[in-house]
């Protein structure tokens, strides 16, 4: 059994070896991986890419010797493994500890309440003497760049991009031979992306750690790995590896597949549809106003009876919302941007300001939207929230569908070219939690649209989609903005702002109020 | 010492998914239910006001976190490790027990458990749901109306029969009813892929 | 280590102590003042319980925010066995189904006290501990299996994005046209719906978070712990006080002829 470490503490590199190795997960019918044959050798950095599908994720937790027991129930739908994995010669499964795996959402990266102790939960876990574990955790948040954090700092005070930090310094602490990253920008803003690819090339260059990482996009891991692999699903008839070399030999030579496959190959920006006429700023009704709005998420609460006076988050804005014109609101993380979008739909009380919808978007409802009631919401202003299963609302995707039009009483005839328009025919019938990312996230565009609302505000659309995704979207509201609906879009994606076109609404994090 | 021991699993021990979502479907459950109580305070202060024992009707409420956590992840000691888990949050959060709402957490619990129990935890169908939410109630109703530290414990005997009367009925409609429910479209949802409840949503409803 | 990581913000003398000597001094309080509804002994305990509350590190204005649902929710309590309890003595109230006498009158009162009584430790003690330190105490010392343990502490993080996500899946649905004001069906119906969309978002992050957990190595047979859970003096004193004033509570009732144990009826 190969040690973590030599005498000297110094991190040995694992090396993997996969022949003919297939998975099937339990409960399915058809295996995610199949006839893989691939070798890594200690210390390379690979970049694993592929569409969905491919089974990148089902590899990676493979490595990590996470994937379910296979002896867990006698009945049919076990799991089933073919050929053979290898990391340093043995299982995974036996090498657990071996490797460190960090995910796509931070906030399940985070195992305990206290920077301190989550860092070193992976070292207790693997019977590191006690005294040992304190200089590794020290070490390790120097190492991802936390080390100015009280250890019994409160976890969930972290932002995204210092979450994942410091699931790499948990994961450092471990002294693994293998770092396995499974998408781990995908939820991040900007600026996060770069703190974690930073932390990680620091930690590779100390370590000389091996590397696996699945990313979208390609532009951010490029120059820091060695060697791409191209995955598709495996069968009889294909094997599971595609492609196989240095970062630019594959991207020429594979540019236009990836980028089908909806890879974000550097320097491609996918086409998307331009507007018919760009509007002039200011022309278009308006619909909705925000005057020196200001905002929170909070509940407002009682200390006894007297109200405690909320703190917003943002205050003194204001913008405009005009038919067939975009606004695209940017800032940075904390500035208040998601909770000035619900704000402005009508589904957050405002905590200063007002925000007021003209007669020809309220039609006798009413100026206050936060007063309207639902049915008379949807079909004025739409509202695209972030995570897609938050608005799922019934069992089918047909279902979904109809849902608005039915509580109408009008609109059903959209449906059909919205399900055509928006390529989820073949889905009618499939419970809408079991699509994958993209077909959820068409899916709530669809379902909010189906009540053809005046406005649609759509909270960070882009967010870990794939280029194609990205591309559909982009072309699908310039669409909807040549027909005339006002479409306001909170986004990180600075591309996004630009294929948009419109007005920008920037925000910056409000200074410290002093108590 | 660079690697963790592996621990060789059986179909009935629990593995590290089915404590952490256990622990967290309690906890949420809590949430629910304590936001839940928050709305219905208009409707339970009446009740409680005419006449004590009706709250009995609201109390199946209690039980969810139970039934659906042994229906979710069908292992022995769900039942009574889901209830004990959200005690312990309704402890956090500041329960009108105190202390005393993890002896009645156990307790409920273990009335759901011994039903599972009695079928050897192989039958997990809508009588036996109904069967196991009715029992947590009847533990309910026994917890709150004999136990020292019972909020019933004054009554005089034919209140605390209404009462525990009340308590079953609830606890077989919510928590057994409801949780049964609950599983069958969460399976179809694909996201109890992982547990042995997989197939929940097509699963004979009486056999 | 546990110097260094000390309850952010709360220095107070009791938050030093371990968990489990503050957890038996409260079940041995609860255990008396549970055993008997009168008067005496809850306003003994309560009075040395109010005393208690700048060692928990709370200020009177968080006493009163933390404490006046309880104090509420035991007068309800009160009520409930004032109308409902076997009467004895003069008939004050009738309502046909209930009738409240001058005995369960004073049952009542008592009950009122005795439930804010028991409630009010278990606030003082939820004030003063970090749940950490209580995963460390209940799997080092009290030896309860640590993947339970641990398992359920990683869940319980996760409680403040259940709330969070409680309410943006509320506001979501609205933005479906689910109307959650209206009639009490329709409120009923939107609550379900809401409840049901919380539940798979619970099941999918702790399904995240159990592999997480398990790709750092948890679930393994054995494990160092880099937080040791000690007893020390303070502890001593925290369970002696638990002993005193549950036995001056005890025998304060039974000296004014108050006892009056729950099973034998007044």
């Amino acid at each position: 059994m190969a040690p973590s470490q030599d005498a000297s503490g110094t991190v040995q590199p694992a090396a993997i070896a996969a022949r003919g190795w297939g998975w099937r997960h339990a409960g399915r019918a058809k295996p995610a991986v199949h006839g893989l044959d691939l070798d890594i050798a200690p210390g390379e950095r690979v970049l694993l890419l592929g569409p969905s599908g491919a089974g990148k994720s089902t590899l990676l937790h493979a490595l990590a010797g996470v994937l379910g027991d296979i002896n867990d129930d006698g009945e049919a739908g076990d799991a089933d493994e073919s050929g053979s994995l290898l990391v340093d010669g043995a299982p995974p499964r036996a090498r657990r500890g071996r490797a460190g795996l960090m995910q796509q959402d931070p906030e399940t990266q985070v195992v305990l309440s206290r920077v301190g102790d989550d860092v070193a939960f992976g070292a207790e876990n693997l019977a590191v003497p006690r005294d040992a574990i304190w200089p590794r955790v020290h070490e390790a948040l120097a190492d991802v760049g936390l080390a100015h954090l009280p250890l019994d700092h409160p976890t969930s005070a972290l932002s995204g991009g210092q979450k994942q930090r410091l699931a790499l310094a948990g994961i450092l602490a471990m002294r693994p031979g293998l770092i396995l990253l499974d998408e781990p920008t995908a939820n991040l803003d900007p600026d996060g992306v770069l703190e974690v690819r930073d932390a990680v090339a620091r930690s590779l260059d100390k370590t000389g750690a091996t590397l696996v990482v699945v990313e979208h996009r390609v532009s951010v891991w490029k120059d820091l790995v060695d060697r791409i692999v191209v995955l598709q699903p495996g069968s009889a008839a294909d094997p599971a590896v595609l492609l196989d070399g240095p970062p630019d030999r594959v991207l020429t030579e594979a540019r236009s597949m990836l980028a089908a496959a909806g890879v974000w190959v550097p320097g491609y920006v996918p086409a998307t549809r331009a507007r018919a006429a760009v509007p002039a700023p200011g022309a278009g009704s308006l619909l909705l106003a925000a005057e020196q709005l200001g905002v929170s998420r909070e509940r407002p609460r009682r200390k006894g009876f007297r109200k405690i006076p909320l703190v917003p988050v943002q205050e003194g804005v204001s913008a405009q919302v005009r038919a067939g014109q975009a606004l695209a609101i940017t800032g940075a993380n904390g500035a208040g941007k998601s909770t000035f979008a619900l704000t402005l739909a009508g589904l957050l009380e405002p905590v200063s300001g007002k925000v007021s919808a003209t007669l020809d978007l309220s039609r006798g409802a009413g100026i206050d939207p936060y007063k309207w009631k639902a049915e008379q919401l949807i079909s004025r202003v739409g509202t695209v929230f972030q995570e897609p299963e938050h608005q799922f609302v019934t069992g089918k995707v047909l279902d979904e569908l109809l849902f608005g039009p039915r509580h109408l009483g009008h609109g059903e005839d959209r449906v059909e070219e919205l399900l055509e328009r928006l390529r989820l025919t073949q889905l009618v019938d499939a419970n809408p939690y079991t699509l994958s990312g993209g077909e959820k996230r068409r899916l709530s565009v669809a379902t909010v649209l189906a009540a053809s609302p005046q406005v649609l505000i759509l909270d960070e659309p882009t967010f870990g989609q794939d280029a194609n995704t990205w591309a559909e979207l982009a072309s699908f509201l310039s669409e909807l903005l040549d027909g005339g609906t006002a479409v306001v879009a909170v986004t990180h994606d600075a591309e996004f702002t630009e294929a948009l076109g419109g007005a920008e609404l920037r925000m910056a994090v409000a200074e410290a109020v002093a108590p | 010492m660079s690697t963790a021991a592996i621990k060789k699993t059986t179909s009935k021990s629990w593995r590290v998914v089915d404590i952490v979502v256990a622990a967290l479907v309690a906890i949420a459950g809590g949430v629910i239910f304590w936001a839940w109580d928050q709305g219905a305070a208009a409707l339970s202060a009446p009740m409680n006001a005419a006449y004590p024992p009706l709250t009995g009707l609201l109390a199946g409420g209690w039980m969810i976190p139970g039934v659906l956590g042994m229906l979710i992840i069908r292992k022995p000691g769900a039942a009574l490790f889901c209830e004990t888990v959200a005690a312990t949050g309704e402890l956090l959060m500041g329960s009108q027990y105190g202390a005393s709402v993890l002896f009645s957490g156990f307790i409920q619990g273990l009335g759901a458990e011994i039903i599972f129990a009695i079928f050897v935890y192989r039958k997990f169908n809508l009588p036996v749901s109904l069967l196991a939410g009715a029992a947590a109630g009847f533990f309910c109703g026994l917890n709150d109306s004999f136990a020292p530290w019972g909020w019933n414990i004054a009554y005089s005997g034919a209140d605390k029969l209404a009462y525990i009367v009340l308590t079953t009925l609830s606890g077989a409609i919510l928590a057994g009813a409801l949780s049964w429910l609950a599983t069958r479209g969460l399976a179809r949802t694909g996201v109890l892929s992982s547990f042995a409840s997989r197939k929940a949503a097509t699963e004979p409803v009486f056999s | 280590m546990r110097q260094q990581l000390t309850l952010s913000g709360n220095h107070a003398l009791l938050a030093r102590a371990n968990p489990l000597s503050k957890f038996a001094a409260v079940l041995l309080i609860t255990a008396v003042l549970a055993l008997s509804i009168d008067w005496v002994s809850a306003s003994v305990a309560l009075v040395f319980e109010l005393l208690l509350f700048p060692l928990a590190g709370l200020t009177l204005s968080l006493l009163w925010q933390r404490g006046w649902p309880l104090i509420l929710a035991a007068a309800v309590g009160g009520w409930s066995t004032a109308i409902l309890a076997p009467d004895s003595g003069r008939i004050l109230l009738d309502a046909g189904i209930w009738t409240m006498s001058e005995g369960s009158l004073q049952l009542g009162i008592g009950f009122l006290l005795r439930g804010f009584a028991i409630a009010l430790p278990a606030v003082l003690l939820m004030s003063c501990t970090d749940p950490t330190d209580l995963a460390d105490a209940l799997a080092q010392k009290a030896r309860l299996p640590h993947r339970f343990v641990l398992g359920t502490l990683a869940a319980m993080r996760l409680v403040g994005l259940m709330a969070e996500e409680w309410q943006t899946i509320g506001m979501a649905r609205r933005a479906r046209g689910v109307g959650a004001r209206g009639s009490l069906g329709q409120r009923v119906k939107a609550t379900l719906g809401q409840s049901f969309g919380l539940l798979v978002q619970a099941i999918r992050r702790a399904s995240r978070l159990a592999v997480t957990m398990e790709a750092r190595g948890f679930g393994g047979g054995r494990r160092t712990w880099a937080r040791v859970s000690t007893f020390s003096p303070l502890d001593l004193w925290v369970v002696a006080g638990g002993v005193l004033v549950a036995g001056l509570a005890l025998f304060a009732a039974v000296t004014a002829g108050t006892w009056n144990m729950v099973w034998l009826g007044s």
